[in-house]
């Protein structure tokens, strides 16, 4: 782990992630941030990634294990170019998002927790967005999108599918 | 309505979210004000005096709360900002952060000076990647017109504030929870007594508060603790953001004096029921977590003591309201399913129990229910609540006793019937 070559990151996000340890009254502030960068970088969270980031931050490999496993928005594997993430919460099921996941999910033809074998979309059910004035509501990536119907998923996969 | 906006006063404006338009309507007046001709403690009685409780949830007096702190300046203390707006049903925080971050941002500053922190946090909930954008720009444009950074607006007074993204978990909005995630760990609550203001973020002093209450420190500042305890209702002073969702014509977030009542709310400013023909069923006046109030019962003023009273809590005032198509058992059903998702796995009554309550309301649902489900159901949120380390207990198990209390007879006539009878499981 300690040869150059290994890093499983570019040299730009290591020295990005360095300068992170001196960021926060205390280095171990600086995982969250951290872990956020080599996704950003990599689309995911590898165990090798898992493995360096311990290194730099001082803390063991299972540590950071655990942290990652904890929050849901890191990934432990790759996920579609496109990841619709569809709110199943109360104020959401009210308004049709169990609908609006069914109509992804025959759209896609995946089911909620897979992705496309294309790599291009992944579909997840995810808790509430705080976005329920527009439910039911989604996201893709980082964007929000809704309130959502049929018509309205058939327009976002067809901007999607050219992007 | 007379009632003019104070909290929503900006978010209409073009470019509401920029400092120009900030300062053209007034802003960071509070902030030069206070610094030039009063003193951190008289900052902290004012904000006593006018009676603002905490926006986050418990309503807890926040005068009273930053005057837990220990008298010394041994330790740097620190202020977290509660961004993570994650209870279901609640988005107040995020428009106030993206429509107008310097209303929060001026009370952050306020904030940290009444209570003398030179560091504050900003622990925003990782899906708000719009509100971080914003809240981080707005930081940067404080800094550029001398609101933050060193020797602020010649008052000697230092303050960083430092963003920080959570990353995907219900249970960081709870204040230990976020302190350990702010550290870069698990966010797993702690056990209290010690109690943040003595032992919190690195283990030194540390006050938490919510992004609307901070909002309200702006407005004490502005125009003095008498002014503001004009508004509202006795002991529920202030004014207020309002969330309505579910089968309302208009949902959305509406500002309003506490105290406004919930059918106000719902008929006037969220625009009445959703379909003509389906009134009103039920309604959860304070976000998921709060008891559910039934039709009959939802003739309630929206502040802290009077849904108390009403054996509800007012909680984020995140109101989903459901109508007569709603059947309860699907909806506690969806709830329980959120909550054994979210338990953060550290207290055997709320791992366990969210667990049992998301099978007992499965088998109701899906026509396999037993006589005694109701009972086993109310008899396991007993084993919950006031049983576990942080108020997560009680967020699933007053749900669970008030659905089922209240609609008692729909729960059973999922046993008797094999089934929901109102058929419109719009689950999968």
């Amino acid at each position: 782990m300690s040869l150059a070559a290994a890093i499983p990151v570019s040299s730009g996000t290591d020295r990005a992630i360095d300068a992170l340890l001196t960021r926060f009254p205390r280095q171990g502030s600086a995982l969250l941030p951290a872990l956020y960068l080599i996704q950003d970088e990599q689309g995911w969270i590898s165990e090798d990634s898992m493995a360096y980031v311990a290194g730099k931050i001082g803390v063991s490999p299972a540590f950071v294990v655990g942290v990652v496993s904890f929050y849901t928005m890191f990934h432990r594997r790759p996920v579609g170019r496109h990841h619709i993430q569809v709110c199943r919460t109360l104020s959401c099921m009210l308004r049709g998002g169990h609908e609006v996941m069914r109509h992804l999910e025959s759209r896609l033809g995946i089911r909620k927790g897979e992705t496309t074998p294309d790599g291009r979309f992944s579909l997840t059910f995810v808790e509430c967005l705080g976005a329920c004035d527009t439910a039911p509501c989604a996201q893709v990536n980082d964007e929000d999108v809704g309130p959502l119907d049929r018509e309205k998923v058939d327009a976002l996969l067809e901007i999607l599918k050219g992007r | 309505m007379a009632y003019e906006p104070l909290l929503l006063r900006n978010i209409h404006r073009e470019d509401s979210r920029s400092i120009d338009v900030y300062l053209a309507h007034g802003g960071y007046q509070g902030l030069r004000r206070a610094l030039k001709e009063t003193t951190p403690e008289a900052m902290v009685e004012e904000v006593k005096n006018s009676g603002l409780r905490g926006r986050g949830g418990a309503g807890f007096s926040t005068g009273m709360k930053w005057s837990f702190l220990p008298k010394g300046l041994e330790k740097p203390r620190y202020l977290c900002v509660n961004a993570d707006e994650s209870e279901p049903g609640t988005f107040k925080d995020r428009l106030l952060i993206e429509k107008d971050p310097h209303l929060v941002l001026e009370g952050t500053i306020l904030s940290a000076w009444a209570i003398q922190s030179r560091t504050a946090f900003f622990y925003i909930r990782g899906e708000f990647y719009a509100g971080e954008r914003i809240f981080r720009r707005a930081i940067e444009e404080a800094r550029a017109h001398g609101f933050l950074g060193t020797n602020i607006l010649g008052s000697g007074f230092d303050l960083e504030v430092i963003p920080y993204r959570g990353a995907g978990a219900y249970i960081c909005g709870e204040e230990t929870a976020l302190l350990e995630s702010l550290e870069g760990k698990r966010g797993l609550p702690r056990i209290k007594p010690p109690f943040p203001a003595i032992v919190g973020l690195y283990g030194c002093p540390t006050i938490i508060n919510n992004v609307e209450t901070l909002a309200n420190v702006t407005l004490i500042a502005e125009r003095g603790a008498a002014w503001y305890a004009s508004i509202g209702r006795p002991k529920n002073t202030g004014p207020k953001l309002f969330c309505l969702s579910g089968h309302v014509k208009r949902p959305g977030v509406f500002e309003a004096p506490l105290g406004t009542p919930l059918l106000t709310l719902l008929n006037e400013h969220a625009g009445g029921m959703l379909h003509r023909d389906r009134p009103l069923k039920a309604c959860v006046p304070g976000g998921s977590s709060m008891k559910v109030l039934p039709a009959e019962r939802c003739d309630v003023l929206m502040d802290f003591d009077s849904l108390a009273a009403a054996g509800t809590m007012l909680g984020s005032a995140g109101g989903m309201v459901m109508d007569s198509s709603t059947c309860m058992v699907a909806a506690l059903l969806n709830l329980a399913e959120f909550y054994e998702h979210e338990s953060c796995g550290q207290c055997t009554p709320c791992r366990e129990g969210t667990g049992w309550f998301t099978k007992i309301l499965r088998r109701l649902e899906g026509g396999q229910g037993r006589a005694e489900d109701p009972d086993l159901l109310l008899d396991v949120a007993r084993k919950v609540e006031g049983n576990t380390i942080c108020p997560f207990g009680e967020a699933i198990a007053w749900p669970v006793q008030s659905y089922v209390t209240e609609f008692r007879s729909e729960f059973d006539a999922h046993v008797a019937r094999k089934g929901c009878p109102l058929a419109v499981a719009a689950r999968s």
